[in-house]
């Protein structure tokens, strides 16, 4: 069969040629895209930000520039990070997944006195979403503890959401308790041994509370609650905001090494102060995420319930404490988990 | 493993079913259709469920036509690699005898039973950031982790073996007389090779070829460790699927897994025409 | 024979880096981790229950598609009927279809409100994130396996045996047992073990359908990758490793069988 053979040879011809198109064009040119490695469920919300950057870019600086996504469970990405995934800016949903990468020289130690309020630009909180008419009654910390309640949450191991809703439901204990460790200790097993499905990622559980029907109660980030309601309507699920929950900073960070190795410094920065301009806080606050500047808190005030935030510095005393007695392997965390 | 429906020399030949027969017949076409033919049914229903436009929407999106885009050059590059791999192999394990020769075909079929995720990781242990050669090829402005180069090893890896596996038996139940008799009228490798021992093989390497077409195209594992799901970037279709399914885009994945589907139910046809060529072709 | 020294050059050279070095690597991750933490990592809780659960579900899996197998391979040898070409041709779709879209379709049709899920769930019957999924999406993946390597060898029995069989008056029943069936056991043994093999690797199929339950629905190949996102990388690498191990003991067995089958079959000439 010449014509096949002859086929194959064409074809393989046209596949180097492309691949070497494609690579000399990374290259050669002075690369106008940056890559924005993120959390799993700010998916649609980085789009939006990204349809309105380009133009805004374009009209403040007159170049045209892409700016690729890439999501995943947070400290799964910063882990990509390190293993080579060119990010131009990270957009975290914890302090801990850029101190990783700010650890191994990606950015710089100081990183978060570079973007206001502690370089991040939104906020946003564990809370649940139960099915129509909550029927286990499901609205605060303490439901979570009772038999029979199917729980969906990612794996705090591997995702920022999933390790929120554990420090949410520790922080509410730990006032509820009084401190005492061992009843602490013993509410949180029973939380953890309702889990029904750990799935990596926050989008992932979604997808399984939502489209397998899995579980009782989603806990998620209150934006992914509201934006989920939203996307598979109201009459299926209601969302339930807790009195008290954790407060959820969602830190951002230029990844040193790779913008000065690409010469993509200025677009990575613009984008990340773009985040804090008004139109981009009005964008992300039309995701359900909540944020400072005072126009759009006022826009957006009415869809967030009121909720009484515990600060993980006065919780748990800060981060750096948060990861050396509960994230470390062998840690608070690993005490409370099923069978890991 | 080529079944031969010309060969009517051979006792178990067929028959027309008794009723116990009828009764196994009956039990093949229940299970076939629930196992086999539905999936391929529900695909079909599920990505069409929005009619004809939304299903084209679907599928010009511009992130899945670059994912699909993407699985098209990664098949056009990995094949005939792969293709060139295994007629070498193939001619190295029956032409010759050498010590070590049991421990090669080893290593050769090892891709085709290891997980792919397996395969993922030792290629991230190897070319990752912190990985053996990740960091000194780093320095030299080398980067295959998390781009298209990565997902060509990967794919390259687990479809290895997949053309030597169909051409080894062939090949030594074939024996070597051919081309001893070509090369003792004064041919060279290659006028042997093209001229005696390709039309001998074409219909298994054909097969070969196309199994592993099928494998590039679809894997999933492997892919899914090395590629940083990067959209429209590095996103596979099979990723992508994942991805819009993830994304509360159950019709998009549907769409998406629907032209995977198509191109599985070519391969079939493809490799059923194959085999009936083959099996009067090579009598 | 001309080319020794090409396709060797070729073949080694290929082998040594797409296939040797990357093992080589990891297996090099594995060996600085001694083998005390070596143990202790393969030998954890969570990583026997993932064990079992893989390996039971993967010998269900074979068990299922061995009758199965046989059922199609013997249907399709010896009967002449409409829609036979198709369902032949439909024995190849699992090689053919994309794992992710196999896990898609059979998530989708096990669901509590799916085609299938509609019926089976007031039974009490759980598939979707159950084991019973696991093994749905392997026994899908798996199915050409034994047939493939049973059709063959069954289109090959000498009627002669058969026919002296019946004339003795054995049953139909006793033929298949006695006469047919010793025949193609080896290669139905082969089948069963590739299927087993294939079994344990599945990995996108199974995804989609098992459900991330640490302890209950975690397959190894799930483990290591949610070993990897947890930036563990020793514990990557020493499952890995297990894998590995399996894949080529697996490898070796299904060699063996077919050294046995080769030899099988020149004794029954």
């Amino acid at each position: 069969m010449p014509s096949l053979k002859g086929a194959y040879l064409k074809r393989s011809i046209f596949a180097a040629a492309l691949t070497l198109a494609l690579g000399v064009s990374q290259a050669w040119a002075q690369p106008t895209d940056i890559l924005n490695v993120s959390y799993d469920v700010s998916r649609e919300l980085f789009e939006a930000v990204n349809a309105k950057f380009i133009p805004s870019y374009k009209a403040s600086a007159g170049v045209d520039v892409t700016v690729n996504q890439s999501h995943a469970g947070s400290s799964k990405q910063a882990g990509l990070v390190l293993e080579g995934l060119a990010a131009d800016v990270v957009t975290f949903n914890q302090v801990t997944d850029i101190e990783t990468l700010a650890g191994k020289q990606f950015v710089a130690t100081d990183w978060q006195s570079k973007y206001p309020n502690s370089a991040s630009p939104f906020y946003s909180l564990p809370a649940f979403l139960v099915r129509e008419g909550n029927p286990k009654g499901i609205v605060s910390w303490a439901d979570l503890a009772k038999d029979g309640v199917g729980i969906v949450i990612p794996n705090p191991k591997t995702s920022g959401n999933g390790r929120y809703t554990y420090l949410a439901a520790r922080a509410w204990a730990q006032e509820e308790f009084a401190g005492d460790e061992a009843k602490i200790e013993d509410y949180l097993k029973k939380v953890f041994a309702n889990v029904k499905v750990f799935d990596t990622g926050g989008r992932q559980a979604t997808t399984t509370f939502v489209e397998n029907k899995i579980g009782d109660v989603l806990i998620t980030f209150e934006t992914e609650v509201l934006g989920t309601v939203k996307a598979v309507g109201d009459d299926q699920y209601d969302a339930v905001t807790p009195p008290v929950s954790l407060l959820a900073e969602f830190p951002v960070a230029v990844v040193d090494k790779v913008v000065d190795e690409r010469g993509t410094r200025p677009i990575a920065e613009a984008y990340l102060n773009y985040l804090y301009t008004p139109e981009g806080q009005d964008i992300i606050g039309s995701f359900y995420n909540r944020v400072n500047d005072a126009a759009a808190v006022e826009k957006y005030k009415a869809q967030f319930p009121e909720v009484r935030l515990i600060k993980v510095e006065d919780a748990f005393g800060g981060w750096a404490k948060v990861k050396a007695e509960h994230f470390a392997e062998g840690g608070l965390l690993d005490k409370v988990l099923p069978n890991l | 493993m080529q079944t031969n429906p010309a060969d009517a020399s051979r006792a178990g030949s067929p028959t027309r079913p008794g009723r116990a027969g009828w009764g196994l017949i009956a039990l093949t076409y229940v299970s076939s259709a629930l196992i086999l033919a539905m999936p391929l049914v529900l695909i079909v229903t599920m990505a069409f469920r929005n009619g004809l436009d939304a299903y084209l929407a679907n599928i010009l999106a511009p992130d899945t036509l670059h994912a699909i885009f993407l699985t098209v050059l990664t098949a056009i590059v990995v094949v005939p690699i792969n293709i060139v791999f295994g007629v070498c192999a193939a001619w190295l394990v029956t032409r010759y005898d050498f010590p070590g020769k049991r421990l090669l075909i080893t290593i050769i079929e090892i891709p085709f039973s290891i997980s792919p995720i397996v395969a993922g990781v030792i290629y991230l242990f190897l070319y990752g950031g912190q990985g053996l050669l990740g960091p000194v090829l780093a320095d030299n402005g080398i980067k295959i982790m998390f781009t298209v180069w990565a997902i060509f090893l990967v794919s390259l890896f687990v479809t290895s073996p997949f053309v030597a596996r169909e051409l080894i038996p062939l090949m030594q139940q074939q024996g070597g007389e051919d081309e001893e008799a070509a090369l003792s009228l004064g041919a060279n490798g290659f006028q042997i090779f093209w001229n005696v021992t390709l039309p001998n093989i074409k219909w298994a390497l054909l097969y070969g070829a196309l199994l592993c077409n099928a494998r590039v195209i679809g894997e999933f594992g492997a892919v899914s460790v090395v590629s940083g799901a990067i959209r429209g970037q590095t996103n596979t279709l099979p990723l992508q699927i994942e991805l819009l399914f993830n994304d509360f885009n159950v019709s998009g994945a549907f769409a998406a897994a629907s032209t995977l589907a198509a191109l599985a139910v070519l391969t079939i046809v493809l490799k059923a025409a194959l085999e009936r060529v083959g099996a009067t072709g090579r009598r | 024979m001309p080319g020794f020294g090409l396709t060797m050059g070729v073949t080694l050279l290929y082998l040594a880096v797409i296939v040797v070095i990357p093992l080589a690597a990891m297996l090099l991750k594995t060996t600085s981790l001694g083998l005390e933490d070596f143990w202790r990592i393969i030998s954890s809780g969570r990583a026997q229950a993932a064990y079992w659960l893989t390996f039971s579900s993967a010998a269900v899996a074979a068990l299922f598609n061995s009758v199965f197998g046989l059922l199609l391979a013997w249907v399709l040898v010896r009967y002449e009927f409409p829609g036979k070409r198709l369902i032949d041709a439909l024995v190849d779709l699992p090689f053919a279809l994309p794992t992710a879209v196999a896990g898609l379709a059979l998530v989708t049709l096990f669901a509590p409100e799916g085609w299938y899920g509609q019926y089976l769930e007031p039974l009490g019957i759980k598939v979707s994130y159950a084991q019973l999924g696991i093994i749905v999406a392997m026994i899908f993946t798996s199915i050409p396996f034994v047939v493939r390597t049973i059709q063959p060898v069954l289109e090959d029995v000498p009627e002669d045996v058969e026919e002296a069989a019946r004339t003795l008056g054995a049953t139909r029943w006793q033929i298949f047992s006695r006469v047919i069936f010793p025949l193609i056991l080896p290669a139905f043994t082969a089948g069963s073990v590739l299927c087993f093999a294939r079994a344990i690797g599945e990995y996108g199929a199974v995804v989609f359908i098992a459900g991330n339950l640490p302890g209950l629905t975690e397959i190894v190949s799930l483990l290591i990758v949610i070993r990897l996102e947890e930036l563990n990388y020793p514990a990557t690498a020493a499952l890995a490793t297990v894998l590995l191990a399996v894949a080529f003991s697996a490898l070796l067995v299904t060699n063996l069988i077919q050294a046995w089958q080769l030899r099988y079959a020149d004794k029954s000439r």
